[in-house]
């Protein structure tokens, strides 16, 4: 049996035990993307709808005007906050809305949104606790994450066992996590675009896609075994401007259709309630939205948590402020930009939609105003992709080295099959790919969240009492000094 | 005792700065304050590893800076025989040596005319020009 059988079966297995649904109205519903929901529901309500209550502080805070001025030199909010982004902003923007949209209709947007604001009390929730309970070591590092509040967090509260169990499983999952959806799944779209850009399936490339993969491997290999920081930093800073590059060609498209605005917002309602044509109707797109949203903006997974431990603060709840304004800069604006650009341009009634996949549907909603467009959106894929894929080795490799002690030769290894993952996902069909990204990914947040639920009055005191702390003016900016 | 703040760096136009400083405090009985600011900015795009390990990196970058760019100069200081401090700080330099210069209750800023980064300077124009069009004390700028 090759590497790609191999994994397809394998992936078939853990996809049917994650994805475990249940029939509703005629659409199959995965209890996991309801895990998730009622995650974002449970937090929204429980820390009293910061979403709404604390976008103010949450700016002030990432415009350093909390920030202890002798703090100078450290990782500050925007930093942390830009690192996370980086990880999140992805192909789930590009590819997964577009495949949204073509399996729930426009409608499935208006779920995405609402996903993407529930999502933003799930992150405040892990990222803070992320601060909290992160570790500074003898050498001045820091790590952090859902291992670390995991274990520490329930063993203060009686429950040491539980808590070195769950964050075991959670190192495990996101070892997963990283290898399929930080990963393979980049992997994979990136190369669809190169192969789409270089001559569709009569390109050389088509049919040798692994060639694709081996140089992503090489170059992903150079960053993190070469420790060639170089590399790394050059994407970093590309990244951000291809993310503005992006949105303003989005804008481009939907101002070229200006008029069609408003038909194309009230398909998202209508398609939302009482769509046309999606298999099980409303419920399925809800569905396909929440669980794209679940995937693009990765709140409720503990994942960005570990970019966000890294930042300088001494009140742990600031980055909680921070961490929320992620799903939003992902999902809702981000997403609902793509998913705007797709609806506007009617490249979703592509019969073929579904065979095309994500990436090249968006490429054909932006080809219609913009017919130079795809090659960059191509030039965008890779790089996304290719920081996509730094930040989730690094997450990795994190969890490598909470599981075995920070050893060197485990995280050697795990680098190893990462990169032989990367050029399997090159190779592999897009079906299987997606399947495995989803459910190692979302098994994260099964310890993640019942962690959280756990210390949830740990969450709520910590962010409750910072916010009427700055509301009662016992916490004050600094002043503006020059 | 007034007190005079001097923003350093490791170019020669600097040392001269330093002097000149050193020399008008003797005769005015002024303390000298030696600053060398690290450029940084809270906005800028650094790699999840780069954050892990920033903490420890800028106790480097402080050390260095102590040694190879503030050591020299406080030795001008000290061989002048007039009272000084030195500090190092991250920050955007022009600001921060103002910044620094309020709360020392500075009355006067004294640095070289050239930094030691030319293109940047061509491009954005230099921290001496800034401190001349920004600051509340004079400005001596030595070339």
């Amino acid at each position: 049996m090759n590497p790609v059988d191999w994994f397809n079966s394998a992936s078939e297995w853990i996809t049917t035990t994650v994805f475990y649904s249940v029939e509703i109205a005629g659409a199959t519903l995965p209890l996991i993307v309801v895990w998730l929901v009622i995650a974002g529901a449970f937090f929204t309500v429980w820390l009293g709808f910061m979403q709404v209550r604390g976008p103010k502080l949450a700016i002030d805070l990432v415009r350093g005007k909390y920030s202890d001025p002798d703090d100078a030199g450290e990782v500050s909010h925007f930093q942390a906050l830009a690192t996370a982004v980086s990880g999140t902003v992805g192909l789930g923007n590009i590819a997964g809305v577009a495949i949204a949209i073509s399996l729930g209709g426009p409608g499935a947007t208006f779920w995405m949104i609402l996903a993407g604001l529930l999502g933003m009390a799930t992150k405040m929730a892990e990222c803070m606790m992320g601060v909290k309970y992160r570790r500074e070591h003898a050498d001045g590092t820091v790590s952090g994450g859902p291992m670390y509040y995991l274990r520490d967090g329930l063993a203060e509260r009686g429950m040491g066992g539980l808590g070195k169990v769950l964050a075991v499983f959670f190192a495990i999952f996101m070892i997963g996590g990283a290898v399929g959806g930080g990963n393979m799944f980049q992997s994979n779209q990136a190369t669809a675009q190169i192969v789409a850009v270089t001559g569709g399936e009569g390109s050389f490339l088509a049919d040798n896609s692994w060639i694709v993969g081996l140089v992503f491997a090489a170059a992903a290999g150079a960053v993190i075994i070469g420790g060639i920081k170089s590399i790394a930093r050059v994407t970093e800073k590309i990244v951000p401007f291809m993310a503005v590059l992006y949105i303003t060609a989005c804008i481009i498209v939907l101002l070229a259709n200006f008029t069609a605005i408003p038909e194309a917002i009230g398909n998202i309602f209508t398609g939302a309630f009482t769509p046309e044509g999606v298999v099980g109707g409303a419920i399925g797109a809800l569905i396909v939205g929440f669980q794209r949203a679940a995937f693009s903006n990765e709140a409720g997974l503990g994942s960005a948590s570990v970019a966000h431990s890294a930042v300088k603060t001494r009140e742990p709840a600031t980055e909680g402020f921070v961490a929320m304004l992620e799903p939003f800069i992902d999902t809702v604006v981000i997403c609902t930009m793509t998913a705007l650009t797709i609806i506007i341009t009617g490249a979703y009634l592509n019969p073929d939609a579904t065979e095309l996949g994500g990436v090249a549907l968006t490429s054909d909603a932006f080809e219609t105003v913009l017919p130079w467009f795809p090659n960059v959106l191509a030039l965008a894929v890779v790089l996304f992709a290719f920081s996509t894929m730094i930040s989730w080795s690094y997450y990795g490799m994190k969890a490598t080295g909470y599981l075995f002690g920070d050893n060197v030769v485990a995280e050697n290894v795990f680098k190893v099959i990462f990169l032989i993952f990367t050029v399997i996902g090159s190779a592999a069909a897009l079906g299987p790919v997606i399947d495995f990204s989803d459910s190692m990914i979302f098994l994260m947040s099964i310890p993640n969240l019942i962690g959280l639920y756990i210390m949830a009055k740990v969450v709520r005191s910590v962010i409750t009492s910072y916010y009427d702390r700055v509301q009662s003016g016992e916490v004050k900016q600094v002043a503006d000094h020059y | 005792m007034e007190t005079v703040v001097v923003g350093v760096d490791n170019s020669d136009v600097s040392t001269r700065a330093v002097e000149f400083a050193v020399e008008r405090a003797k005769h005015n009985n002024w303390k000298v304050v030696l600053v060398h600011v690290i450029p940084w900015t809270p906005y800028s795009f650094t790699t999840p590893s780069e954050n892990e390990h920033r903490h420890r990196e800028r106790q480097r970058e402080i050390e260095a800076a102590t040694e190879q760019i503030l050591a020299p100069m406080s030795e001008i200081a000290e061989k002048g025989g007039v009272p000084h401090e030195e500090l190092v700080h991250h920050g955007k330099p022009s600001e921060t040596i103002l910044d620094i210069a309020g709360d020392h209750g500075a009355i006067h800023i004294i640095v070289g005319r050239t930094g030691d980064s030319g293109l940047r300077e061509a491009i954005f124009g230099s921290v001496a020009s800034r401190l001349v069009q920004h600051a509340k004390v004079p400005v001596t700028v030595v070339p």
